[in-house]
């Protein structure tokens, strides 16, 4: 245990400030990657799950890519694509990296968010006249938008756990600590580095399930658990008059 | 092309060893997930904090998470026992909100029946309970396994021995196909088991194929696979998984 108190005291010396591996620039270079990398998949990933969600097809297809994602091993993917585009050009093959591992999460939380929406909630926009671009972006986005920032939320945690990769191709981040210290044979440098990100996970995760609760539509609060549970079955039966209605 | 062929048996070699490493951490993930997920459907006031609890512990990157236990259990940095542990910790924290939601997919009329016909607790648990729920905790198995395979390789950086090492010495010294090889050897790995695991659990349930509720049961399955994919799916999850890579 007392590896911890080490740990914690290298953590809080004045060194973390300043020598060659100050905290807060490591910390800075960790957040800029992963706020780059998802805002990238973001781009690519939203509208691409929002035209499946709105449309239903490709589906299968997002699942299946979400599947094979899983099982790449991101340390692989980021040691070949560096030696491929050169050492020199480390920070392109990470970013890449970090996208191809963002999207898939980004893209399930976008469908699944349109396809969590209730049907009949749908039909009624149609019914009164909306166009389906309106359907898609008053209705369905606004609906879904918890569950999309819930696949945000996957796809920036899973960037920051990759991201401490990125120490080992010369890139520095918050795992420069972890690899110094195991190759160093430093416990102190790297427990106290270990503390540092998972407090940076635990930090993000906490921010992401804050947005999710502000973003979540009042009305979706209370009926969320039961649409949940019972969207397989919503999605298949249609709109029946006697439910028009109620 | 010529690295790959010069190191053949190498590589099956490491897949040996990486197999093993991964089939531990799933199947004592497997061991603690269905108790602590069916304490998590049967006590309501435990759930919450059980499956918070496991959701934060899958946010640790793996590297941390790897550093951290050397000192927790007080063995040596460069040991195996510590990519173990970390890799069942993770596999516990994806799979017992799989079981958690497998058991409450268990149709309620169905546990009613078993109680009205006299099956003591146990005897409902073993004979109807954990026979349906099995479909939704394969699924979450799969995913489990999967990612396990994959993750596996971190240990390279920790001195362990298994396809990643295929990385750490092909980025050493500059040798593309050697990284390749890693690479397509631990994504083959991975969906072997996954097709092995998948074969068990249609084993496991013979019904699932003959009867009228097949369909609907894959269905489900299929949805909560699909939910095991996108930890936070759905909406109430406080905590989504994604961490750890």
């Amino acid at each position: 245990m007392s590896v911890f108190l080490e740990g914690i005291a290298w953590l809080f010396s004045p060194d973390r400030l300043s020598g060659p591996n100050p905290l807060p620039e490591r910390l800075a270079e960790h957040l800029g990657y992963t706020l780059l990398a998802l805002v990238i998949a973001a781009v690519i990933a939203v509208p691409l799950g929002y035209l499946i969600g709105h449309t239903g097809r490709g589906r299968d297809l997002a699942v299946g890519l979400s599947g094979a994602a899983r099982a790449l091993p991101s340390l692989g993917l980021l040691f070949v694509l560096t030696l491929l585009v050169g050492i020199g050009d480390a920070p392109v093959a990470a970013t890449i990296v970090f996208v191809v591992l963002g999207i898939p999460p980004i893209l399930a939380g976008a469908y699944a968010g349109f396809e969590s929406v209730d049907r009949r909630v749908v039909d009624a926009a149609r019914s009164v006249g909306m166009t389906p671009l309106q359907v898609a972006l008053r209705v369905e986005a606004p609906l879904g938008l918890p569950l999309l920032i819930a696949g945000v939320r996957s796809a920036a945690l899973q960037i920051v756990s990759t991201a401490v990769l990125a120490a080992y191709v010369n890139l520095g981040g918050l795992g420069i600590y972890l690899q110094r210290g195991i190759q160093l044979r430093s416990y102190d440098e790297m427990i106290g580095g270990a503390i540092v990100v998972v407090l940076l996970a635990f930090a993000i995760d906490g921010f992401f399930a804050l947005l999710q609760r502000l973003c979540t539509p009042a009305g979706v609060r209370v009926a969320g658990g039961a649409a949940q549970t019972t969207r397989g079955r919503r999605h298949r039966r249609p709109a029946t008059p006697r439910g028009a209605a109620q | 092309m010529t690295w790959i062929l010069a190191n053949l048996g190498l590589i099956g070699d490491l897949m040996l060893v990486h197999l093993r490493l991964s089939l531990i951490p799933v199947v004592v993930s497997i061991l603690v997930a269905v108790p602590l997920g069916r304490l998590a459907h049967r006590v309501g006031w435990l759930r919450g904090g059980v499956l918070s609890v496991v959701g934060l512990l899958y946010t640790i990157p793996s590297l941390a998470l790897i550093t951290l236990l050397p000192p927790l259990l007080g063995t040596p940095v460069l040991s195996d026992v510590n990519v173990l542990v970390a890799l069942g910790l993770y596999g516990v924290a994806l799979l017992t909100r799989s079981v958690a939601d497998a058991f409450d997919a268990v149709d309620a009329d169905v546990v009613r029946s078993a109680m009205a016909v006299g099956y003591t607790p146990l005897r409902r648990f073993w004979t109807v309970e954990l026979p349906l729920a099995v479909p939704v905790i394969v699924a979450g198995t799969r995913v489990v396994a999967v990612s396990t395979v994959s993750l596996v390789t971190v240990g390279a950086l920790v001195g362990s021995r298994n396809l990643g090492s295929l990385f750490t010495d092909g980025l050493q010294r500059g040798i593309v196909p050697e990284i390749v090889a890693g690479i397509v050897a631990t994504v083959v790995l991975a969906l072997v088991l996954d097709l092995v695991i998948a074969a068990v659990g249609r084993a496991l349930t013979p019904w699932a194929r003959v009867s009228g509720t097949s369909g609907a049961a894959r269905r489900a399955s299929r949805r909560r696979a699909h939910r095991a994919e996108v930890p936070g799916t759905a909406a109430e999850d406080a905590v989504t998984g994604g961490g750890a890579a």
